[in-house]
C-alpha cells in the first residue's frame, strides 16, 4: 500500500479482480494453466473462449469452489476467505432447480444468509433490503412467485437481485443471455449497464462475441491459457480470435456493432 | 352417538395400542419433515438404502446377543456417513455406491441369520415392523430423538434450504456445505432409526416420501409442505392403527396404505396440479 493512503482508498484503487499465474484443474487435467489478468472495478466485463476453455472452472476458482494448484486470486484487494461474501453468482440457467419450492423472494433472502452466520434467521432489516433488491430489477410484484413460475428473463434478473441484496462488488455471471429472445436479452443488457453505472463490477462468462463486441468495456480472452485480455476492440481481432478459437473467425467492424462470427 | 364414541375409542383403552399411536404418530410427523427434503433432493434411495443397511448391524448384533435396536441404529448411521464419504471424494457413481454399500450390509445381515438355527422372531419384527410391542421405553426414545431431529431441522433450516437449494452459492456465501450435508444425512439416519421399529426395513421408505409428496402437490413453499405433511404423517398413523384394530390388519402396512391412498387423493385432487384437475382445462 503506497504511504500516506487509507486502507478505505486502497480497496477503491484496487482492481475488481486480480488473477496472477493462476493453475487449476482436475484429476491431473489442466483446466486453466498460468493464467493472468485484472478486471477494473465499476466495469463490465466479458470472459469468452471456446467450450471447454475453462470459464467455468475459473468462475469457481474465483467464487472459492476449486481450489486453484497454483497462483492467486485477489477481489478488491483481499484474499481467500476475506473476499468471501463480496462476490456475487448468477450460475447457469440449467444448473439450477426451478421446480424448487421456493419463491422469489426466498431466493434474494439467501443473498442475505452469507452474513447472517450459522442459525441466526434472516430479520425485518434483511427482508427490506431483498424486497429493495427486487424493486431494483423491477419484480417487486412478483416477489411471492414461485421461480419455476418466472419467465427465463425474471429468472436471471431474480438472480441479479440476490447478488445486489448481498451487496456484493463483484458479480460473476455464467452465460446469463443464453436462450433469452432478444428482448430479455436487451433487458438483462440495460440492467447490467445501470449496475456497471453504480459501481457494480460485473464479469460475464458468454458465448455472444458480437454482445461482447458491443457494450462490454473490457474482455478476457481465454483458452486455458490468457490470450488477450483489454478493451474489446484490441482483443476482438481477426489473429487473437482465431487463436483462441482454433478457427478463422471474421471481425465486421461497422461503426455502433461490431459482428464477430464464422 | 355414543356408540361411534365408544367405537373410536375402545382401541385406546389398551395400553399397547396407546403406546403405538405416541411412536407411530411421532414417527409419521418426524418423518414428513425429514422427508421433504429427501424428495426435494432425490434421495430417496438413500431412503430405502438406510433401513436395509441396518438390517446388517441387527444381525450381528443378535449374534453377539447386544441390544438389537442400537446394532441398526449404528449401522444406519455408519452408512449415512459413508453415503456422504462417497458423495463428496466418490470416483464411483453416487447411486451405484449406494447400491453396493446396503446390499452388502443387508447380505450379512441374512448370512448372519442364516446361521441362527434357534429363535429369530425378533429379527423379523425388524424387517415388518412391530408398533403394538413397544415399549414405554421406546416410545421415551422415539420421542427424545424426534425432538431432537425437528429441533435441528428448525435451528438450521435456514442452511439445510440453502444448501439444498444451491449447494454452490451457499458454499461460496461461507456455508460449510459439506457438514450441513453430513449433517441432513445424519437425521435421514436417526428418522430411519425410529421409523424402524413402527414400520419395518421395507416400509420406511413410504412414511419419508408418501405424507411429503402429498403435501408437496397441495403446497406452494417449503415450510407449509412441512407442516401439512406431518398431518398426513400423523393421520396416516392413526387411521392405520384404527383399520388395523378393527380389520385385524398389518398396523405399518396399514399405516403406509392410507399414507399412498393420501398422496393418490393428491395426486388427483390436487387444485390446479391434480390430474383430474388438468383434464378439465386441457381437453383431451
Amino acid at each position: 500500500m503506497p504511504v500516506g493512503m487509507s486502507a478505505a482508498e486502497a480497496t477503491r484503487a484496487a482492481p475488481a479482480v486480480e488473477v496472477r499465474n493462476l493453475s487449476a484443474g482436475y484429476d491431473g487435467h489442466t483446466a486453466l494453466d498460468d493464467v493472468t489478468f485484472t478486471v477494473e472495478q465499476g466495469c463490465l466485463a466479458g470472459l469468452v473462449g471456446p467450450n471447454g476453455s475453462g470459464k467455468s472452472t475459473l468462475l469457481r476458482v474465483i467464487l472459492g469452489l476449486h481450489k486453484p494448484w497454483r497462483g492467486e486470486v485477489r477481489i478488491v484487494g483481499r484474499e481467500g476467505s476475506g473476499a468471501r461474501g463480496r462476490i456475487g453468482y448468477m450460475p447457469q440457467s440449467e444448473l439450477v432447480d426451478w421446480s424448487f419450492p421456493v419463491t422469489a423472494l426466498d431466493v434474494v433472502l439467501m443473498g442475505r444468509y452469507g452474513r447472517l452466520g450459522l442459525v441466526r434467521r434472516p430479520g425485518a432489516r434483511d427482508r427490506q433490503e431483498a424486497m429493495a433488491a427486487l424493486e431494483r430489477v423491477r419484480l417487486a410484484d412478483l416477489s411471492q412467485r414461485l421461480i419455476g413460475e418466472l419467465s427465463g428473463g425474471e429468472q436471471r434478473r431474480m438472480l441479479i437481485a440476490r447478488a445486489l441484496a448481498q451487496d456484493a462488488d463483484l458479480i460473476l455471471l455464467d452465460e446469463p443471455l443464453a436462450g433469452l429472445d432478444a428482448t430479455a436479452q436487451h433487458d438483462l443488457l440495460a440492467l447490467l449497464d445501470d449496475l456497471r453505472r453504480e459501481d457494480k463490477t460485473l464479469f460475464v462468462a458468454t458465448h455472444d462475441l458480437s454482445c461482447v463486441a458491443a457494450n462490454f468495456d473490457h474482455a478476457v480472452l481465454l483458452n486455458r491459457r490468457v490470450v488477450a485480455f483489454g478493451r474489446p476492440a484490441e482483443v476482438f481481432t481477426e489473429e487473437l480470435l482465431s487463436a483462441a478459437f482454433q478457427r478463422h473467425l471474421l471481425v465486421l467492424p461497422g461503426g455502433e456493432r461490431t459482428l464477430v462470427g464464422p | 352417538m355414543s356408540e361411534l364414541l365408544d367405537w373410536l375409542r375402545e382401541p385406546w383403552t389398551f395400553e399397547f395400542m396407546q403406546r403405538a399411536v405416541i411412536a407411530a404418530v411421532i414417527v409419521g410427523v418426524v418423518s414428513a419433515v425429514v422427508g421433504s427434503f429427501v424428495i426435494l433432493k432425490g434421495m430417496a434411495f438413500i431412503g430405502d438404502a438406510l433401513p436395509h443397511a441396518s438390517f446388517g448391524g441387527v444381525a450381528v448384533a443378535f449374534a453377539l446377543g447386544a441390544n438389537l435396536q442400537l446394532g441398526g441404529a449404528v449401522a444406519a448411521l455408519l452408512t449415512a456417513l459413508l453415503i456422504g464419504f462417497v458423495a463428496q471424494r466418490g470416483r464411483v457413481r453416487y447411486d451405484t455406491a449406494i447400491g453396493i454399500i446396503f446390499i452388502a450390509s443387508f447380505a450379512l445381515g441374512i448370512l448372519i441369520v442364516s446361521r441362527q438355527s434357534g429363535y429369530v422372531a425378533d429379527l423379523f419384527s425388524f424387517v415388518f415392523g412391530n408398533v403394538l410391542g413397544v415399549t414405554w421405553g421406546d416410545v421415551w426414545l422415539t420421542a427424545g430423538l424426534g425432538a431432537f431431529i425437528l429441533l435441528a431441522v428448525a435451528l438450521f433450516y435456514k442452511e439445510l434450504l440453502f444448501t439444498s437449494y444451491d449447494p454452490s452459492m451457499a458454499a461460496a456465501s461461507g456455508v460449510p456445505v459439506a457438514t450441513v450435508q453430513y449433517g441432513l444425512l445424519v437425521l435421514v439416519g436417526l428418522t430411519v432409526v425410529i421409523a424402524l421399529q413402527v414400520m419395518g426395513i421395507v416400509l420406511v421408505l413410504a412414511m419419508l416420501v408418501a405424507p411429503a409428496a402429498a403435501a408437496q402437490l397441495l403446497t406452494r413453499r417449503l415450510p407449509p409442505m412441512m407442516a401439512t405433511g406431518s398431518v398426513f404423517g400423523a393421520l396416516s398413523a392413526l387411521c392405520g392403527l384404527y383399520i388395523a384394530w378393527y380389520a385385524d390388519v398389518s398396523p405399518s402396512a396399514a399405516i403406509v396404505l392410507t399414507a399412498c391412498g393420501f398422496f393418490l387423493l393428491a395426486f388427483l385432487f390436487a387444485p390446479g396440479r391434480g390430474l383430474l384437475w388438468q383434464r378439465r382445462f386441457v381437453p383431451a
